[in-house]
């Protein structure tokens, strides 16, 4: 059923997957596709399985078997994406990244790799596939393929990272073996890298993406050149540096599909979170800014992004931590993450979730001191009524929750009327 | 009053970059801060593809890897080098080893396809590729009292006869989900399938490395108590986790 309806979209198919960021710039690229206008078939609410696609198509779908829309852009989980991409057979798929995620649940990074690369090579000339530069492993998988690969990365002078984040693996050349060098490094293993042994390098990249201005946790800017070509200036409504290369890997999928810039603009300049991504609540008088963690790069870039502008954390901050199944049972994770960096600073930590403890333990190790480290009740609501007890009336705090810790704190807010609920959005 | 210059440690961490998933870095960290806490000056160093051990090391850690970096450690630590890391051991220098680097402290690994990797046999331990993962919390009763860690591993291994194990598994799978087993232990040297990270959140066992570390520097070891309250905290959270989901 999926394959037929799918078969019948005018404009065809977009998958997008990676580790982070796909929900973000599947909404992205939906967006541009709408002030087409297109009508565009999208599994909204994060349900990338197999299940949740055809949920999102059968939603659409009429009776006599149209599929509702021109375009679909389709949100791939990282297990899911072969038999998505032998089903829905995609004019374009998008890898945007691999990172170490939930190891319980999938495995090791290069076995999702392996997996990927038998589906690559399947497809024919018919197929772009779009693929960020910058991830050395994205790249080794997709090399030498009969579809056509585009790639896209950034050249950035401003936001780059002096060491590997440990959160990162080693990045190493799939030719000869040696160490991957790096001309400049952007997030975690991202950036330019070279093999100082055989010579292999970051491919050449149509879609280039620089000058990359941040605003906080508000939004950014930045330029991306599209081959020779003059840069076009874009605004983006979303924070972050990871959102950068959310809104790079957007536009090159846009201007693959033939979407003017002015649209991709328009689009990323109206856009906003997706919910509980990063999201901005007034509650009982306090300014609470959430942003979600769920796993060790992601964090890295949240704090990176966080601590910015003063190098420590300058408003109080709760991290929720739980370990059901979508946030990963395992939180070894969190001894990935370089909390180091918050030894530094003045603001109060506050830890909650089913693993709060775990979490409190681990900023004593990296370093904080401990008449900064706040245990709050394991249990949601209670922790974030003890956290908004602590942060005075009129004060911003910071609230850092995992998956599964983002949807109840969400409920909790909805059901007390501070924000919507997420079926409403 | 003595002006005693402080003591110090060398930790010496295997592969460190190549053999790194599940947080086990954690555990470099545990032993680092507590014994920094202690006022003892601490170094660290990353012992490499074709880089000798040093022989002054006081205190080893070894984790986990991917498949394809555990093949290329394996063929590393062969020779002279694995001679090397059991002479250190033999003269009382502590270890931790997890998943993949416990493995490979036994005979040997037989995966599924594939020649079987050799092992430094320093414990009388053998492990193959088994049919399915065993993930998830553990508790174990250990000589250290209960310990808290996370399992996620398809290998096997099993002790040979009089090999001490790590302890008893009172949740969760161990060493090969059938004889009760989990780890192993030969000398100071301990192996086994805890994540978590494993050492922060059981101080007992940390401070009991960082002992034999001292012992072995300084043929005595004296560890004042520091407060352990996140430690316990940590612990007990772990458990009741353990006990309400497997």
């Amino acid at each position: 059923m999926l394959t037929k309806l799918t078969a019948r979209l005018e404009q065809g198919a977009v998958i997008v997957a990676g580790t982070n960021g796909k929900t973000t710039t599947t909404r992205m690229i939906a967006d541009v596709f709408e002030l087409v206008p297109w009508r565009v078939v999208h599994n909204r609410s994060g349900s990338n399985l197999v299940r949740g696609v055809i949920a999102a198509f059968v939603q659409r779908a009429s009776l006599t078997g149209c599929p509702g829309g021109e375009i679909a852009v389709i949100e791939a989980d990282e297990a899911a994406l072969p038999e998505l991409v032998r089903r829905v057979r995609p004019r374009i798929i998008l890898l945007n990244n691999l990172f170490r995620d939930q190891l319980d649940r999938y495995g090791e990074l290069d076995t999702i790799g392996k997996t990927w690369r038998g589906v690559l090579k399947d497809l024919d000339a018919g197929t772009t596939v779009i693929v960020n530069g910058d991830d050395p492993a994205l790249v080794a998988i997709s090399d030498s393929l009969a579809a056509k690969r585009v790639c896209f990365g950034l050249d950035e002078t401003t936001h780059r990272l002096d060491v590997l984040p440990h959160a990162a693996d080693a990045a190493v050349c799939r030719v000869c073996g040696a160490d991957l060098a790096y001309h400049a490094l952007y997030v975690s293993h991202l950036g330019d890298w070279y093999c100082p042994n055989c010579g292999r390098k970051r491919p050449e990249l149509t879609y280039t993406g620089s000058n990359i201005q941040l605003y906080g946790v508000e939004s950014l800017a930045l330029d991306i050149s599209e081959g020779e070509g003059h840069s076009h200036h874009l605004t983006v409504g979303v924070p972050g540096l990871y959102n950068a290369y959310n809104a790079l890997a957007a536009a090159s999928v846009a201007r693959e599909v033939g979407v003017p810039w002015e649209l991709i603009g328009q689009a990323f300049d109206a856009f906003r979170s997706a919910f509980g991504r990063i999201e901005r609540v007034q509650y009982k008088g306090r300014d609470l800014t959430l942003a979600l963690v769920k796993n060790p790069t992601g964090f890295n870039e949240v704090l990176r992004m966080l601590t910015a502008e003063t190098g420590g954390l300058a408003l109080p901050t709760m991290i929720a931590i739980n370990d059901l199944d979508a946030d990963g049972r395992d939180v070894s994770w969190l001894w990935d993450v370089d909390f180091e960096l918050l030894a530094r600073g003045k603001g109060d930590l506050y830890t909650t979730g089913l693993r709060g403890p775990d979490m409190a333990n681990r900023l004593k190790y990296a370093g904080v001191a401990l008449d900064r480290i706040h245990s709050l009740p394991n249990e949601l609501p209670a922790g974030l009524d003890a956290f908004v007890e602590a942060v005075p009336e009129g004060y911003a705090a910071y609230i850092l929750p995992s998956y599964t810790a983002m949807l109840a704190l969400r409920k909790t807010l909805a059901d007390r009327g501070a924000v919507d609920a997420f079926w409403e959005q | 009053m003595t002006t005693e210059s402080p003591r110090c440690l060398v930790v010496g961490w295997l592969y460190g970059t190549k053999m790194n998933i599940y947080g086990d870095r954690g555990n470099v960290l545990a032993i680092a801060q507590r014994a920094r806490w202690r006022d003892i000056d601490v170094e660290i160093r990353e012992i490499g593809f074709g880089e000798s051990i040093p022989d002054d090391v006081d205190i080893f850690f070894w984790g986990g890897g991917q498949d394809q970096e555990q093949v290329a450690v394996s063929h590393d630590m062969q020779g002279e080098k694995a001679e090397q890391l059991r002479t250190s051991i033999e003269n009382g220098a502590a270890m931790l080893a997890v998943c993949g680097g416990y493995q490979l402290l036994g005979h040997e690994y037989r995966p599924h396809n594939g020649e079987p990797l050799r092992g430094i046999g320093l414990f009388d331990a053998t492990s193959m590729a088994g049919p399915e993962r065993f993930i998830g919390n553990v508790v174990v009763n250990s000589r250290w009292g209960i310990l808290v860690g996370f399992e996620n591993h398809s290998g096997l291994t099993w002790l040979g006869e009089g090999v001490e194990p790590l302890g008893k598994i009172q949740v969760g799978c161990g060493n090969n989900g059938q004889d009760g087993t989990e780890g192993a232990i030969y000398r100071n040297a301990i192996g086994c399938y805890l994540h978590g990270a494993l050492l922060p959140k059981n101080p007992a066992l940390t401070d009991w490395l960082v002992e034999m570390g001292l012992r072995h520097r300084y043929g005595s070891a004296d560890l004042p108590a520091i407060d352990d309250d996140l430690e316990r905290r940590a612990h007990e959270t772990a458990m009741q986790r353990a006990f309400t989901t497997r």
